[in-house]
This record gives structure tokens, sequence and C-alpha cells, in this order.
């Protein structure tokens, strides 16, 4: 691929950034292209040793915040007309609840996802210091039987909570690893499918 | 290595090479190359979180009539710099306490 098609490529692969970033991108790749060659490279492979185009595109672009990507969808390509700066206006009431909605869902599922490691752990706390509460009971047992019993309950919960223990650490970390797969989801949306 | 701790250090020694002297993007990755090894799509975000968190400034120089960008540490940079050495002797204690200690256990 020759220099020239390559940073053709890439600009049309990054429209979904601002055109400030594209350009600055481009300019960098563009950079490098020419020190390799005048570092003694023909242009094939100074274009080559920048690797998979398509890979340089996906870090780039998950690597823009997400208000970037978003600015870039709703930036309209050419100059607003009369009518449809009143049409934003009047829609106002509309999508402005839509835009607060979009932002609460996001909060949401974060919200519920931490709730959701929250009462794992207090589960397996709960488990743990009932055990212990519990062989308390033993000093105010009127009979053996029962004491005896009170004790074996006792130690069924603590065995319960430190066995649940690892099972929870390794969910929640899971879970954690999820609201990133989610965030990059979320930024998805806002780059073109055929990039990805 | 762990990506978001080889970033840091990525960061670090980008700063490290920049504290020498301004330099730009295909030089900066030829003198990392002995050390680290970085790719231009690594570098690309990691000048411009540089950049925007103000560790260093960018100017551009005309050099075999086109642009060249360089790139120049701020006083924010070099404290950058100061900070990762420090944490790091904290750590590199500990590494050798860890270090010191694995090589008993296998003599034994």
């Amino acid at each position: 691929m020759t220099k020239i098609e390559f940073l053709s490529h890439l600009e049309n692969k990054l429209n979904s950034l601002p055109e400030n970033e594209i350009k600055k991108t481009i300019d960098f790749y563009s950079e490098i292209i020419d020190d390799r060659i005048e570092d003694g490279l023909n242009e094939d492979d100074a274009v080559a040793a920048l690797g998979n185009l398509n890979e340089l595109v996906n870090t780039t672009l998950l690597d823009a915040p997400l208000t970037t990507l978003m600015k870039a969808k709703i930036k309209p390509k050419k100059r607003l007309k009369a009518w449809e700066i009143v049409l934003i206006i009047l829609g106002f009431p509309l999508w402005f609840p839509l835009l607060i909605g979009f932002f609460a869902v996001i909060l949401g599922v974060y919200v519920s996802i931490w709730a959701i490691i929250i009462s794992l752990y207090v589960t397996v706390a709960s488990f743990i210091l009932g055990g212990i509460a519990s062989v308390f009971i033993l000093f105010f047992s009127q009979s053996f039987p029962a004491g005896l019993f009170a004790f074996g309950c006792s130690l069924c919960l603590i065995g319960l909570g430190a066995l649940l223990f690892f099972p929870v650490k390794k969910l929640s970390i899971w879970l954690i690893q999820i609201t990133g797969l989610f965030l990059r989801w979320i930024k998805s949306l806002f780059i073109n499918k055929e990039v990805l | 290595m762990d990506i978001q701790l080889k970033r840091g250090v990525l960061e670090i020694c980008i700063l490290t090479i920049l504290n020498h002297n301004d330099s730009y993007g295909y030089q900066i990755i030829k003198d990392a190359q002995p050390y680290i090894n970085i790719s231009e799509s690594t570098l690309y975000p990691i000048l411009k979180r540089l950049e925007s968190n103000g560790s260093l400034t960018v100017y551009s120089v005309e050099h075999n009539s086109r642009l060249r960008k360089y790139y120049k540490i701020t006083p924010i940079g070099q404290e950058k710099i100061n900070t990762f050495l420090d944490d790091w002797k904290e750590i590199m204690l500990v590494y050798n306490f860890i270090d010191e200690e694995m090589k008993e256990v296998k003599h034994d």
C-alpha cells in the first residue's frame, strides 16, 4: 500500500472523530512514514511497519472519550438551515429528556452492577457474622443438646461464609470487567459499524 | 506485562527520553527500542494524553520541506518522572524482599 492510500483509508475509517482530531492523527502517521522512508525503507515497507490498519483505527477510536465520539456523531456535516434550528429548539422538550434518559440508563447499569457486588459481599459477611453471633447463644442455652445445636449452626454458618467468599470475589472481578466491556459497547454505538 | 502497568511505564519512559532533549515521534520510538518496544499506535494515544494533561508541549519544525512535530517536556512532566522514581523506590524494596524470600524457599 502506498502512503497516500494508507492515509486516505485511515481518514475514511476515522470519520466518527471530530475533524481536527482526524487531521492530527493523519499528520502523525504521515510524519512517521516520511521519517521511516528517510531512514532508508521503501514506501511499501514504511507503511507495512505501521501494522494492521484496522487495529490502529480501533485503538485510536476506543481511546477517544465518549463525549468526543458523541459530539462528532451529533455535529452536523453541513451548516444547519433556519428551519432545522427552529425544529431543534421546538423539539427541546422531546430530545432533552431522551438525552438525560440515555445517560440515566448508563448510570443505572453501573449502579446496579455495583449494587450486586456489594450485596454479594454483604451476604458473605452476614453469614460469618451470624455464625459468630450464634456462638454466644451457647452461653444462654438451657440444656446441653440445645447448646450443641446452636454451636453446630454457628459452625455451619461460618463455614458457608468462608466457602462463599472466593466465588464471590471471582464473580465481582468478572462483574467489574463487564462494566468495562459495557462502556466499550456504548462507545462502539458511536463508531461506524464498518470500522469495527 | 499487565497492560495498565505497561502504559504507565511507557508514559514515564517517553517523558524521560524527552527530558534528555526535545524529540519527534519516530525518534522517540527508536530511542526507546533498546528498553521497551513501542508501536506507533501505542505511542500516539500516549503523546496525546501527555499533551492534554500538560506533561508536554508540541511545536513544529520544518524539515526537508515538511513539518515535523517536536515534543517538549514541561515541569509537570518532570514532576511525573520524580514521582515515578519515588514510588518505585518503595516498590523495589518489596520486590527485593519477595525475591530474597523466594530464593531462600528454593534453597531449603
